[in-house]
């Protein structure tokens, strides 16, 4: 049996059930015990586990993540939670020399069960310090995990794996989706990294996103159904492991590919999925593959330019357009 | 000792900073202002008796909690409103918003959102001073929370060793967010961290405009002479939430009816009415010429323009 959940309260099941799991799992972060955490994940879970397993950080971003490094190569499975992905900039160190490397650089020895929790994205007027999409720094490091979920059965499914697995994970959430809702089975499941999801079926161009691009992928993709378009929209879930089987078989049957990324154009992943189906279904193509991005600029505060930075539902229609010559 | 005038300039901005956030924040309620907005309801005695301390040359850096510090330094209200309104007429043409407000005309390096950001780039400006041999001080403002973050004790201890003509000023309101200060250190009194990194430091009432003042008037000549740095824990209280859509419920009653009995604007009024020797009249009619500035401000704002999106990529141009 399913039942309509909010994304953000499939984030909290998905810890809760682990934490039930698995007393090796505890949290970390500013705010996420007595406040449940700024967007409310966390929400409660102080009431049923002890505050040695649910912990409030001081404002001690580089140390308490490096903390959590420690307790994950000392056995224990944390997940840390950086409230905003902007903030992960303080723990650079802590993630890319240590957690990502820790297990190359002692021979393959030592296991990292650590999962890192962030969000990002713009939403609101939280303007360039508290906007960012930076899931290209984490993408590029080799050693670590990259999941952005874009549903609540998603989010919960790889949540789930993320806790359960033995490398270094960096679970990228959006802070306009944490209010979505979608259905989520009552019974346990996970979900396997390195498997997309195929979010609607289609045939006449692939539509790849990820994150909040994705339900505005969505949207656009019914837009061009009412024009006769029938689009696929393919969500990888895990950028890393990336599901390249799934994307060049759809790309293989459509011929055209547009992909959508939240994250600035430039040196992000869309470029390298883009280099990916160039190098391996070349001769597919009809079109050049066609990326939808937010600009290179910082977030600006002004909402009505705040929408202007990052893809728009129009720009993703417009785009298809392109690939279809029409 | 102290004139009536200077006296008035102190509660003219005490009222200001007060009467700003409390307007702001209705507009906030009205939808008018968007994102990030946290009120200095509460801690105005330390900006404006630390900024009447230095000159208008001299520079500080601030904080997301950062409007008070803005207009204790110079600003002018009507550019600030426009800002958290996002119109192109705010100080940062409404790219910024409230935790980015910067004011380089009269030395505000700027708000910040990344909390404790704002030391380095303090300790940064302070380093320029001493190379320029200019005379400048720079007075950073941070809170309780800022001063658990590695770069605390990192700035610091940079400061100490260059010896910087630095006033790093600890706005201990005893919360970060909804964490009170004894669940983060085992030392509450904040001072003792730079003393121990051979700081001279000292902790003082954040809620009485003239001690701020009197503290960072003696560390700034200390500091011109390149006696510096300095640290000052400035104890103090929020009047509210930590943003204000937090209605600040896990605040004890009793300590916010102390910090309530010991106001600072209320503090200011009556050291204009009773060390001043102003009247009553006097007094109100400061009110008044602030409350219509304000009016005036919020009008100004209104009726500005947006950045049109070609100027947006002007400037981005090249990025
Ligand atoms: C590096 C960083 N971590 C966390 C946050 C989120 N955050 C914003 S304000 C705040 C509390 C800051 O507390 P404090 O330094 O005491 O300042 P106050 O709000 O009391 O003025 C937190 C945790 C942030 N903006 N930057
Ligand atoms: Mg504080």
């Amino acid at each position: 049996m399913a039942r309509e959940i909010l994304y953000r309260e499939a984030l909290n099941e998905a810890l809760r059930e682990e934490m039930r799991r698995d007393p090796t799992v505890f949290l970390m972060g500013e705010g996420i015990a007595e406040r449940g955490g700024s967007y409310k994940v966390t929400v409660d879970l102080l009431k049923e586990f002890s505050p040695q397993r649910v912990i409030d950080t001081p404002i001690a971003e580089a140390s308490f993540t490096g903390a959590g490094v420690g307790a994950a190569i000392a056995g224990m499975r944390p997940v840390v939670e950086i409230l905003f992905i902007d903030f992960t900039m303080l723990i650079l160190d802590q993630i890319i020399n240590q957690a990502a490397k820790y297990k190359f650089m002692s021979g393959g020895k030592a296991p990292v069960p650590f999962v890192l929790r962030s969000q990002g994205g713009v939403g609101n007027g939280l303007a360039a310090q508290h906007s960012e999409s930076l899931e290209a720094l984490f993408y590029h490091i080799p050693g670590l995990k990259v999941v952005m979920p874009s549903t609540p059965y998603d989010a919960k499914g790889l949540l789930k794996s993320a806790i359960r697995c033995d490398e270094p994970v960096i679970f990228l959430e959006h802070k306009l989706l944490y209010m979505t809702k979608g259905d989520v089975p009552e019974a346990e499941y996970t979900i396997n990294f390195g498997q997309a999801d195929i979010k609607k079926r289609g045939k006449h161009a692939t539509i790849i996103a990820w994150s909040n691009m994705v339900p505005r992928s969505l949207d656009a993709a019914a837009k061009l159904a009412n024009e006769g378009i029938d689009v696929e929209v393919i969500d990888p879930r895990t950028l890393v492991p990336l599901d390249k089987a799934t994307i060049l078989a759809s790309v293989r049957k459509t011929e055209r590919v547009v992909i959508v990324q939240e994250a600035v154009r430039r040196g992000g992943v869309a470029s390298d999925i883009a280099s990916i189906i160039q190098a391996e279904a070349f001769d597919y193509l009809d079109a050049p593959i066609e990326i939808v991005a937010g600009l290179n600029s910082p977030v600006p505060f002004n909402l009505s330019l705040e929408s202007r930075v990052v893809p728009r539902e129009e720009d993703i229609i417009n785009a298809v357009k392109k690939v279809m010559y029409i | 000792m102290y004139t009536k005038e200077f006296l008035a300039q102190l509660y003219k901005k005490l009222y200001t900073i007060r009467v700003f956030e409390s307007r702001c924040i209705q507009l906030y309620r009205q939808g008018l202002i968007r994102g990030y907005f946290h009120p200095y309801l509460g801690e105005e005695a330390i900006a404006v008796g630390a900024c009447a301390a230095i000159e208008r040359h001299d520079y500080i850096t601030s904080t997301h909690r950062g409007h008070g510090h803005c207009i204790a330094k110079g600003a002018k209200v009507k550019f600030m409103v426009a800002e958290l309104l996002g119109k192109k007429t705010g100080y940062c043409k409404g790219l910024g918003g409230s935790m980015h407000i910067a004011d380089l005309a009269v030395g505000n390096l700027g708000a910040n959102a990344i909390v404790g950001a704002n030391l380095p780039l303090g300790v940064g400006a302070a380093l320029a001073s001493s190379m320029k041999k200019d005379g400048k001080v720079t007075v950073v403002f941070i809170s309780d929370g800022a001063s658990n973050n590695g770069v605390f004790s990192e700035s610091m201890n940079l400061a100490a060793i260059w010896n910087l003509p630095l006033i790093t000023i600890v706005e201990n309101n005893q919360y970060a967010v909804s964490t009170p200060i004894t669940q983060s250190t085992c030392e509450a009194n904040l001072f003792k961290r730079g003393e121990a990194l051979g700081i001279t430091s000292q902790q003082i009432d954040g809620n009485d405009v003239l001690t701020v003042y009197e503290t960072v008037k003696n560390f700034a000549e200390h500091c011109r002479r390149g006696e510096g740095p300095f640290l000052i824990e400035a104890i103090t209280f929020r009047h509210g939430g930590h943003h204000v859509n937090d209605p600040g419920l896990y605040m004890p009653k009793e300590k916010l009816d102390y910090y309530m009995s010991i106001d600072p604007i209320k503090r200011g009024r009556q050291y204009l009415l009773e060390k001043g020797g102003a009247s009553d009249n006097e007094v109100k009619e400061i009110e008044a010429t602030v409350e219509k500035n304000m009016e005036e401000a919020i009008r100004f704002a209104q009726s500005s323009d947006e950045l049109a999106f070609d100027d947006f990529l002007a400037i981005v141009e090249g990025y």
